[in-house]
């Protein structure tokens, strides 16, 4: 890929200016702005709810994370197997949910602000995860399993040296679809207010300022873009060393 | 009659196929047999023009190849490949009867043959017509991939590695099956194999390929013995030569009279399995028989002779 | 399967337990008026015991029958039980509040109902899983259960419930959306598939193509669903502006085109990277065979890959119907209509029915459409799978 050699530093370098030099963009934006209004949001500093932002994404995907993997561990240990239908047709079924309606849902339970949406993350980001890295501990090399066995590998020796580290390429690739959808759904969470970036494509639309529109929806879309662009050389990065 | 005139395959730099000419003769079985990267699976492909030919041309019954559009011209040339290749969403009859579709044969034509070719495979029609491919075994799999390729009831049938997938038992069974089925319809084969014990039991003629050239073009038995290069002979092998030829000869033809003790040899079956009844119950001479009276005898010395006359 | 121990199922022992303890939880809320926050009331406290003792008494038989494990009719009938106890309990107690309150009182399930309806819900899921219907019978579940649904709502049973006030003030409106709704979803699933599948022949035909088109796709995928449909505005506001007739037909910066338009790039990877995958997936031996027997690339592609990678193509196609019902509630900030208006209405308001009002209706109508879809995936698997 010789395009991601020069875009991505270019991209990188577009977001990092949309976020610490917001004023440079005013030419730009400016035709987009109503007449003699504001062209750059103001009330908050694109910083600090870029920072907001992403702290949400990472708590609530890391809690996912480590909550999924504990349940996917469990499932697919013999004792755990009573459990695996229930918890394939509670991944299924989940995700069917949309994750505007989870946030919307956790309204009404747990009242406004960071919270819901936490909430909200948290339980739709356990899905793909869960889901990836059950199908990940269950489709392991048969000859990779046995010969860790007969080695005399204890079981929790196997599973951690073994099984866990094979399995991490597919449950990395459920980690990545599971923070994609957080940064959308945390975009959201501004409706709910949590201080995200979607406040300022949201102060954009109710005063009909698209500059706005503009700018909180380039450098949310940067963001995402960026981070899965990353989660994937992770993942190539991974596979490439076991001969994948 | 297929004539091949000096047909050539490059690419890039390298020759596939280097300038190969033969003639197969209508209503037999032609091997081209040699190790893989050889050229022989591009050599066949370039009869049904799946690889076109960088120079040279086919001839069948006289008209080029190039003179029809390839899928109409595939369409006359049957092809069974290795893995069978049958359409996992069609039953055996959608599978049989693909080729004559193409042709818009009629309904109850199609029908026919479907069920024509399946008895001609020992496969009950009634049983077989409504399955699936995965619902078969893979020897099954493998008749109802050549049936499909004979349906139409093509000029040539082309088959690469036919039984490759095969494991011996059913391969040697197949192979019989094949031979059989050939001489009862008189169909055209060129068959292409990596295996010499395949191409010597099965070929009226054996084309040996090496490094894209047609090294050798001849009946079985001259193969074995007067093989035209080492590779040639090394393929053969040395050490079982006098055997397989052996193998090829039948007992009629060495049978002279005489009398002879213990159980007899039928005049059908190959000097081979005559000399071992020798050498197993110890005795120089057998019995030969035919249709069950015997008519003669066939001695050790006879056997020895015969095989050394090729040495 | 030896000895008495192992007659009770895990997961029904779950679910009894955390039934039981959503028994302890607020089942209904009382409030003043629409806006404010109500006080939770427990299941037994909702009215007097010639109400809450059948209620409570089949919610916990229904945990009961849960618990036997291997009995999958009866723990499908404990999980009727159960949620019939519910609606009695739900349908019951809501007049006997309702009179308590003011004249503006407001009568809503708390978070004990909530969470009992998905426990049951489960219970009823895990038993049918295990009787592995096949998809008639899953057809026919699936329209007995939305009948049930229309019905309960139809009769009145739940009308004093304050999400049922909330719809009968907006009945127009709801269908309205509602329609909307669904004029986003399958509009622009058949946009995508209209685009979409040839697309997707072309990139299998080639690779180039392939390899440029696919990494846009799923780049476009990434984008946050509001990023999205807020870039949408100026894109489709300066082409309303500059296209001569472009404002005639629709085409405007806020309203149903940017919705429409941000839908389709959305469902545009699933139809294009599962028509690639799906005609792919023939096997290269019968494709060989395909070739060489005569058929045309046309022939191969309607008679051997199309057919073979259906089941992978209505895959995608099942992917996109869920993610646009789902995504179609985002058009309700951008004017764009469907249910997403009643939830930010409602968020704006703080009036929790309100959201509801909007959030049930996109749940029920996504899970209806992933196992509709589900059930038409199955059927075109026309093969058996290995001879077994």
């Amino acid at each position: 890929m010789k395009i991601g050699l020069i875009l991505r530093p270019a991209l990188i370098a577009l977001l990092l200016a949309l976020v610490l030099r917001p004023e440079w963009f005013v030419p730009i934006f400016a035709p987009f702005a109503p007449e003699g209004g504001p062209v750059i949001y103001q009330r908050a500093s694109m910083l600090s709810l870029s920072v907001s932002h992403l702290a949400i994404v990472a708590l609530a995907s890391a809690a996912a994370t480590i909550v999924a993997v504990t349940l996917a561990i469990l499932v697919t240990r013999p004792a755990g197997a009573a459990f695996r239908p229930l918890s394939r047709t509670i991944t299924n079924m989940g995700q069917t949910f949309p994750p505007v309606a989870v946030l919307a849902l956790a309204v009404p339970a747990l009242g406004f602000g960071a919270g819901p949406t936490l909430v909200a993350l948290f339980l739709y980001g356990l899905l793909p995860i869960f889901e990836n890295a059950v199908t990940a501990l269950t489709n392991l090399p048969r000859a990779t399993m046995e010969a860790a066995r007969g080695i005399g590998l204890s079981r929790w020796q196997c599973l951690m040296r073994v099984e866990l580290p094979l399995a991490l390429p597919v449950t990395l690739t459920g980690i990545r679809l599971s923070i994609v959808i957080a940064l959308g759904t945390a975009t959201i969470g501004s409706t709910v207010a949590a201080r995200t970036l979607g406040e300022v494509i949201i102060a954009g639309l109710l005063t009909n300022n698209t500059a706005y529109v503009l700018q909180g929806g380039l450098i949310v879309g940067l963001f995402a873009v960026l981070i899965y662009d990353a989660l994937v050389q992770l993942e190539l990065y991974l596979l490439g060393r076991m001969g994948g | 009659m297929i004539e091949i005139d000096r047909i050539t395959k490059t690419y890039g730099t390298v020759n596939a196929v280097d300038a190969v000419s033969m003639t197969v003769e209508t209503g037999s079985i032609t091997v081209i047999v040699g190790t893989s990267g050889s050229g022989k699976t591009t050599l066949l492909r370039m009869i049904n023009r799946l690889e076109e030919p960088t120079s040279g041309e086919v001839r069948i019954n006289g008209k080029s190849t190039s003179s029809l559009k390839p899928h109409l011209l595939r369409r006359r040339i049957g092809y069974a490949i290795q893995g069978h290749g049958l359409f996992p969403h069609h039953t055996v009859a959608r599978n049989i009867g693909a080729v004559p579709e193409l042709l818009k044969w009629s309904r109850d034509k199609i029908n026919a043959r479907v069920d024509e070719l399946l008895a001609l495979f020992s496969m009950d029609p009634a049983e077989f017509r409504d399955r699936f491919p995965a619902e078969l075994s893979g020897g099954q799999q493998q008749r109802v991939g050549v049936a499909r390729a004979l349906a139409p009831r093509p000029d040539l049938l082309l088959m690469d590695e036919p039984f490759g997938a095969l494991d011996p038992i059913i391969r040697t069974r197949a192979q019989a099956d094949l031979r059989q089925i050939q001489r009862k319809l008189g169909s055209t084969i060129m068959l292409v194999t990596h295996d010499m014990e395949e191409a010597i039991s099965l070929g009226d003629h054996v084309a040996v390929m090496d490094a894209g050239k047609l090294v050798q073009y001849a009946p079985p038995a001259e193969i074995i013995a007067r093989p035209a290069t080492d590779f040639v002979a090394n393929m053969v092998g040395d050490v079982e030569r006098p055997l397989r030829l052996l193998s090829l000869i039948s007992v009629s033809e060495i049978i002279e009279p005489g009398e002879a003790e213990g159980e007899a040899m039928p005049e059908t079956a190959s000097l081979r399995d005559a000399l071992s009844a020798c050498l197993w119950t110890g005795r120089d001479a057998l019995p030969a028989s035919r249709g069950g009276k015997v008519v003669g005898r066939v001695t050790l010395k006879a056997i020895r002779a015969r095989a050394g006359a090729h040495a | 399967m030896t000895g008495i121990r192992t007659h009770i199922s895990p997961p029904g022992l779950l679910f009894a337990v955390l039934g039981l303890a959503a028994l302890l939880v607020p089942f209904m809320t009382l409030a003043a008026n629409r806006i404010v926050a109500g006080d939770g009331i427990v299941a037994w406290r909702i009215a007097g015991p010639e109400i809450t003792a059948p209620g409570v008494a089949a919610v916990a038989m229904g945990l009961a029958m849960g618990l036997v494990a291997g009995r999958t009719r009866l723990r499908f009938l404990g999980a009727v039980l159960g949620l019939t106890g519910l609606l009695w309990l739900l349908s019951r107690s809501a007049p006997v509040l309702l009179s308590q309150g003011g004249e503006y009182a407001r009568v809503s399930p708390a978070a004990g109902f909530w969470f009992l309806l998905v426990i049951f819900m489960l219970l009823m899921a895990d038993a049918l899983a295990a009787l592995k219907p096949g998809p008639f019978m899953r057809g026919i579940i699936l329209v007995a259960f939305l009948f049930v649904l229309v019905f309960i709502f139809r009769s009145g049973l739940l009308s004093d419930l304050s999400v049922l006030q909330e719809f009968s003030g907006r009945r127009d409106a709801f269908f309205t959306e509602f329609v909307r709704h669904l004029g986003l979803s399958f509009g622009s699933l058949a946009a995508a598939a209209v685009i979409g599948f040839p697309l997707g022949i072309l990139c299998h035909h080639r690779a180039a193509l392939r390899s440029a088109t696919l990494p846009v796709l799923s780049f476009l995928q990434t984008i946050p669903s509001l990023a999205m449909f807020g870039l949408m505005i100026p894109i489709l506001g300066w082409v309303g502006n500059t296209v001569p007739g472009a404002q005639a037909i629709g085409i405007a910066g806020i309203g149903f085109a940017p919705a429409f338009l941000a839908l389709l790039l959305y469902s545009l990877l699933p139809v294009v990277g599962n028509t690639v995958a799906g005609l792919a997936s023939t096997p290269p031996a019968a494709l060989e065979a395909a070739c060489g027997m005569g058929m045309t690339r046309g022939q191969r592609l309607l008679r051997i890959e199309l057919p073979l990678g259906l089941p992978i193509i209505l895959t995608g196609l099942r992917i996109v119907l869920v993610q646009n019902i789902g995504l179609a509630v985002i058009a309700g900030l951008i004017g764009g209509g469907g249910f997403g208006t009643f939830v930010f209405q409602g968020l704006n308001q703080t009036a929790t029915d309100l959201i509801l009002l909007g959030a049930l209706p996109t749940v029920v109508l996504a899970l209806a459409a992933a196992i509709l879809m589900d059930i038409v995936v199955e059927l075109t698997r026309q093969t058996p799978e290995e001879a077994a």
